[in-house]
């Protein structure tokens, strides 16, 4: 069970919580200039990190606002306190 | 070379009190170059090497393990067989697999215990009804056999499940593929270890793949934990590990790392002899040959490498399995643990070259995995043998993201825990 610090609401347990996945996949400004690989490359190819991953929460049954988790994926450890995805560059 | 395992060598190892029975498959020292190295000494990696002994005649072959064979997703799944596909692409694809199992005891010469139960997923609305239905006459169109069944044919099937009008999710109905089934895991990983030993592939086990070396483009061999093996085709089984893989070519891959969770109770006397399964309650339930009943549900949720899963979702299934089958109530769970599953971008596996010159992917078979171990290592073994890929898996490239050409039974976007 995971323990998500939500800056607004606090510590929360992992089920108010929805995954909405790696966060580090920026999305281009201008897609109507990318190539098919390039396109590709943001939406489908990941990293997939054994180790520290950038990765976005919604706090579904909460202030319902996006959070930016940095978690370690071999031992669930969060490595840093979330911050809301607005505030953290996240689009 | 081991015996064949039969009624004459049984009756011949009585007198020895069975003390004799030769090892099932050797343990090689690696050689220093072989024509073909499988990363991943899983059910698939092992079914390639021995598809590629049997139809292709390359035996010059190493599977390297990290750990033990068959420890990593054979071990950790709830061995459901079935080939209940609506897309092109995967409807005859698991259908061939369905069909390798059916005869594969005998093909391997050894009881993988495959029995074809049936499974019945339940429909809870109207528009599930419809979705299902829509599914299972596609089936027929492509000749896999499916039928559809009122509540009063499910009642005889199953007599425990909750068929009450007044339930949370009541049942409508259901849908049937009688030749669906379980079998048993690890036999299979110690069936096509063995069977691929028999004629000729060294199995090395505790041999971890830290480094592929490449050549001007291509790759000409493996770093390992027990030195360096050289080998002009290099093809990774590696499930959960795939990312880590293709990073050491440098390839990211369309593929997210999850965790899916089963778990089983205590054995009791057999009362279910179907798979039962449900996607309003997420859950599915079979009972395995000790009685015990096994549980297994929807994945996690979010990327994870750790192999242990989370206890919000153990009791969301628990609960989904009791409503179904109110009786599982008094039981207690004795053990639960947790798959690492390569989830793609749309759902669907890769088997395929990649633009890696001799490095060979099989991988992202998500949540499902099993089923499909005899059609993958036979697809697989054609594509490494003949570099070009196996007409039923011509849709399953991992080029199929760049070109718009994927395969989404879901219907969910690019996000690999949606599917």
């Amino acid at each position: 069970m995971l323990s998500i610090t939500c800056p607004v609401c606090g510590p929360r347990d992992e089920d108010e919580f929805v995954f909405g996945g790696d966060a580090s996949a920026a999305r281009p400004a201008d897609p109507h200039t990318l190539d098919d690989q390039a396109w590709t490359d943001f939406l489908y190819r990941r990293d997939n990190p054994a180790g520290a991953h950038e990765e976005l929460w919604f706090h579904r049954f909460g202030c319902r606002r996006w959070l930016r988790v940095r978690r370690d994926t071999r031992t669930h450890a969060i490595l840093a306190a979330p911050r809301l995805a607005e505030d953290s560059g996240t689009p | 070379m081991a015996q064949p395992y039969s009624l004459t060598a049984l009756l011949r190892h009585a007198f020895s009190g069975h003390r004799t029975w030769p090892a099932a498959w050797r343990a090689p020292e690696p050689k220093a170059a072989y024509d073909v190295v499988i990363i991943g000494g899983g059910g698939h990696g092992l079914a390639a090497a021995y598809y590629l002994a049997k139809n292709h005649g390359i035996t010059n072959v190493a599977v390297l393990e990290k750990g033990w064979i068959g420890g990593g997703n054979t071990a950790r799944n709830t061995t459901i067989i079935r080939s209940n596909y609506q897309q092109d692409g995967n409807a005859l694809f698991y259908e061939h697999s369905v069909k390798l199992w059916e005869g594969l005891s005998q093909d391997l010469n050894f009881n993988v215990m495959f029995s074809p139960r049936g499974m019945i997923n339940l429909y809870h609305t109207p528009a599930d009804r419809d979705a299902w239905v829509r599914r299972y006459n596609s089936m027929r169109l492509n000749g896999i056999d499916a039928a559809v069944l009122n509540t009063a044919e499910i009642a005889a099937l199953v007599p425990d499940l909750d068929l009450a009008a007044g339930s949370r999710h009541p049942v409508l109905g259901g849908v049937i593929q009688r030749r669906a089934g379980v079998a048993r895991h690890d036999a299979v990983a110690w069936g096509f270890a063995r069977a691929a030993d028999r004629r000729g592939v060294d199995i090395i086990q505790n041999c971890a793949v830290t480094g592929i070396i490449r050549e001007g483009g291509r790759v000409v061999g493996v770093d390992t934990t027990r030195g360096r093996i050289l080998a002009p085709k290099i093809a990774s089984c590696v499930a959960g590990n795939s990312s880590r893989v293709a990073e050491m070519v440098g390839l990211r891959l369309p593929i997210e790392s999850h965790l899916l969770q089963a778990m089983v109770t205590e054995p009791v006397k057999p009362f279910l002899d179907v798979v039962v399964s449900s996607g309003a309650h997420r859950v599915y339930v079979s009972q395995t040959d000790k009685g015990e009943v096994l549980i297994g549900g929807r994945l996690d949720g979010y990327n994870s490498y750790s192999q242990r899963g989370s206890l919000p979702v153990i009791e969301e299934i628990a609960a989904g399995a009791a409503a179904l089958l109110p009786r599982l109530k008094r039981l207690r769970l004795m053990r639960s643990w947790a798959g690492l599953v390569d989830m793609t971008m749309d759902g669907s596996a890769i088997i395929s070259r990649t633009p890696v010159e001799g490095f060979y992917f099989n991988g992202g078979w998500c949540y499902g995995g099993f089923k499909a171990t005899p059609a993958s290592g036979w697809c697989f073994a054609h594509l490494i043998a003949t570099d070009g890929p196996h007409p039923l898996i011509e849709r399953h490239r991992l080029d199929r993201f760049t070109s718009g050409h994927t395969i989404n039974e879901r219907g969910a976007g690019p996000s690999p825990h949606l599917h």
